[in-house]
């Protein structure tokens, strides 16, 4: 039995997302990524003495959604506190978060790992502000801080300890992401950091229901290094206690260039955070008539389509699950599929030809250049036999590169499919004509020839033959002429 | 004692105040009174009391979401011990 079968690992996440407000949580300065430093700011979040906190409403409507979404109780009364450490990012010393009483209580997730459902219950979710930036490049003995991220609305999202993989980990990572994207309350830029993950990690005997010491790994910031992150910490774990040491709680830092996560010892007695309510905010009072508005706004989400997606057009789970991650693509599928009446095909294409061009060229598919009008089009021409399935990715590929409608590439290209028996016939006798030995060979008995008798009828006509005609004539045409001719 | 000297020590690494070894004698001394006269709140019965934390009964003290101008940059760091004329400025941090 190898180490890690006698272990499992019990991991939590922490999701800090960004709230897509337009001001700040407390302050009306912007809130926006990307500005000159410190052009955001004033003297609520810049820490100036006397400046008061007033919180923004949107903040409060999209935390209350967040929560709708993931099924936890709206607490009707919820307050604020502050969270007290220094560091230079950090200009009141404090933070405004939530402790005793966050706003959303309890919830749940669910994810679907190897074609398996599963639920991820939450802990909580609460509302508080981003820390400015510090940049430690660029000089030896000091460090920059820009405090334009001073004061952002964030939401920490915090599971409960149930994730028992990497994998489930990404899934789980994955889900939170769409649904907040779905909901419009945060876009989801882990490259930019408006949605960052911290990930409690500790191992146990298998089967055990007792708790282990935990590590804690700060800000891993893509799906690949959350999955890479938890996988070494797992490791590193397992072997301290097969070598017989023991795991310390503390705080590490994945390290991606390395694919390591390496102990920070300048955090460790930083975790005293002294927590006391906040007295520059009053309570937060949210009435059960609002809550349940906010309810009633909610948009379809990712799980709904999903389950509609394989009811209504019949997908498989894969492809269902795959088309409504994101809101764009989902709406993108569906006009495809008003349009052309093919769920089936319009799926593939989506997920197959525009998912790799739209890659590539590193676009949204929102704003692809094949409109779904264009794409509906297209499989009406490979429906009504105009042109060939195979012809159909050349022609997609140029619709792609030039924006040009399907029936125009076809045109312009001479790719109308062949289907006429007389000119398919011409083509095979002269295929025959310049291989008499397959020929020989296929009549003689060697029946795997057939598919090369295809393919270079294929190629003869310039992909453009029907194939299922050729497939037809060539029977037909390939037979040893009888004695009765 | 209320307070022990260790948890001062802990207190001011927190607060980033480095102290004598005067003066933590002295804090300890003095934050042991305070929060030996503090400790008089803890004689009466607050069995039916609800946790305090505000005393104004008010709630709800919110704004709508609308941006307004910031700042101008030289003023936000004006009172900054040192700049480079678009950042602060602070000690090196070390991780």
């Amino acid at each position: 039995m190898n180490a890690g079968a006698k272990y499992e690992a019990v991991i939590g996440l922490e999701v800090h997302a960004q709230l897509l407000t337009e001001s700040k949580n407390f302050c009306a300065c912007a809130n926006r990524f990307g500005a000159p430093p410190n052009t955001q700011t004033c003297p609520v979040c810049l820490g100036l003495p006397g400046a008061l906190p007033v919180l923004n409403r949107k903040a409060v409507e999209y935390i209350a959604k967040t929560g709708l979404a993931f099924h936890s109780k709206i607490a009707p009364e919820s307050r604020f506190a502050r969270k007290n450490y220094f560091y230079p990012d950090l200009p009141k010393g404090y933070q405004i978060s939530q402790y005793e009483s966050p706003v959303c209580e309890g919830g749940r997730v669910e994810i679907v790992v190897d074609g398996d459902v599963r639920t991820v219950t939450l802990h909580r979710i609460h509302l508080e502000e981003d820390a400015g930036k510090n940049i430690h490049e660029g000089s030896a003995d000091t460090s920059r801080v820009d405090l334009n991220r001073s004061g952002v609305p964030l939401m920490e999202i915090v599971s409960e300890p149930e994730i028992r993989t990497p994998e489930e980990a990404v899934a789980y990572l994955k889900k939170i992401r769409s649904t907040l994207r779905c909901l419009n309350v945060c876009d989801g830029n882990m490259e930019e950091g408006s949605l960052r993950c911290d990930a409690n990690v500790s191992i146990r005997p298998a089967g055990s229901d007792a708790l282990g010491t935990k590590a804690e790994i700060k800000n891993v910031n893509s799906f690949r290094f959350v999955k890479q992150a938890i996988a070494y910490e797992i490791e590193r774990q397992i072997a301290v206690v097969e070598g017989g040491g023991r795991v310390v709680q503390e705080t590490r830092l994945f390290d991606s260039a390395r694919g390591v996560t390496v102990s920070m010892r300048s955090k460790e007695e930083a975790h005293d955070y002294r927590y006391f309510p906040e007295p520059d905010l009053v309570p937060l009072v949210l009435e059960r008539a609002q809550v349940e508005a906010w309810a009633r706004e909610l948009p379809e989400l990712p799980d709904a389509t999903r389950e509609r997606f394989a009811r209504e057009y019949g997908l498989s789970e894969y492809d269902a699950a795959f088309l409504s991650e994101e809101r764009a693509a989902a709406d993108y599928f569906e006009e495809t599929v008003r349009l052309s009446g093919q769920p089936k095909t319009a799926a593939n294409w989506i997920m197959g030809d525009l998912t790799r061009f739209l890659n590539e060229a590193g676009g949204e598919i929102a704003a692809s250049p094949v409109t779904p009008e264009r794409l509906a089009e297209m499989l009406k021409l490979i429906a009504d036999g105009t042109i060939s399935g195979k012809i159909a990715k050349t022609i997609f590929e140029e619709m792609f590169k030039s924006g040009k409608d399907a029936a125009i590439v076809v045109k312009e290209k001479g790719l109308v499919q062949v289907s006429d028996a007389g000119e398919i016939e011409r083509v095979i006798e002269q295929v025959m004509a310049d291989n008499p030995n397959e020929l020989a060979a296929y009549r003689g008995g060697k029946e795997k020839l057939f598919g090369f008798f295809v393919g270079q009828v294929m190629k003869k006509s310039g992909g453009k033959a029907n194939p299922a005609k050729v497939n037809e004539i060539l029977k037909a045409k390939l037979q040893p002429p009888t004695d009765s001719q | 004692m209320k307070i022990s000297r260790k948890e001062v020590d802990h207190v001011s690494r927190l607060a980033r105040l480095s102290l004598t070894e005067d003066e933590a004698g002295k804090m300890t001394d003095q934050l042991d009174k305070i929060l030996e006269y503090v400790e008089k709140l803890s004689e009466l019965d607050t069995k039916d009391v609800q946790p305090t934390s505000h005393v104004i009964p008010m709630s709800n003290v919110w704004r709508e979401d609308a941006a307004r101008p910031s700042l101008p940059r030289e003023e936000a760091l004006a009172n900054a011990p040192d700049t480079d004329g678009e950042f602060f400025r602070v000690p090196k941090i070390i991780e």
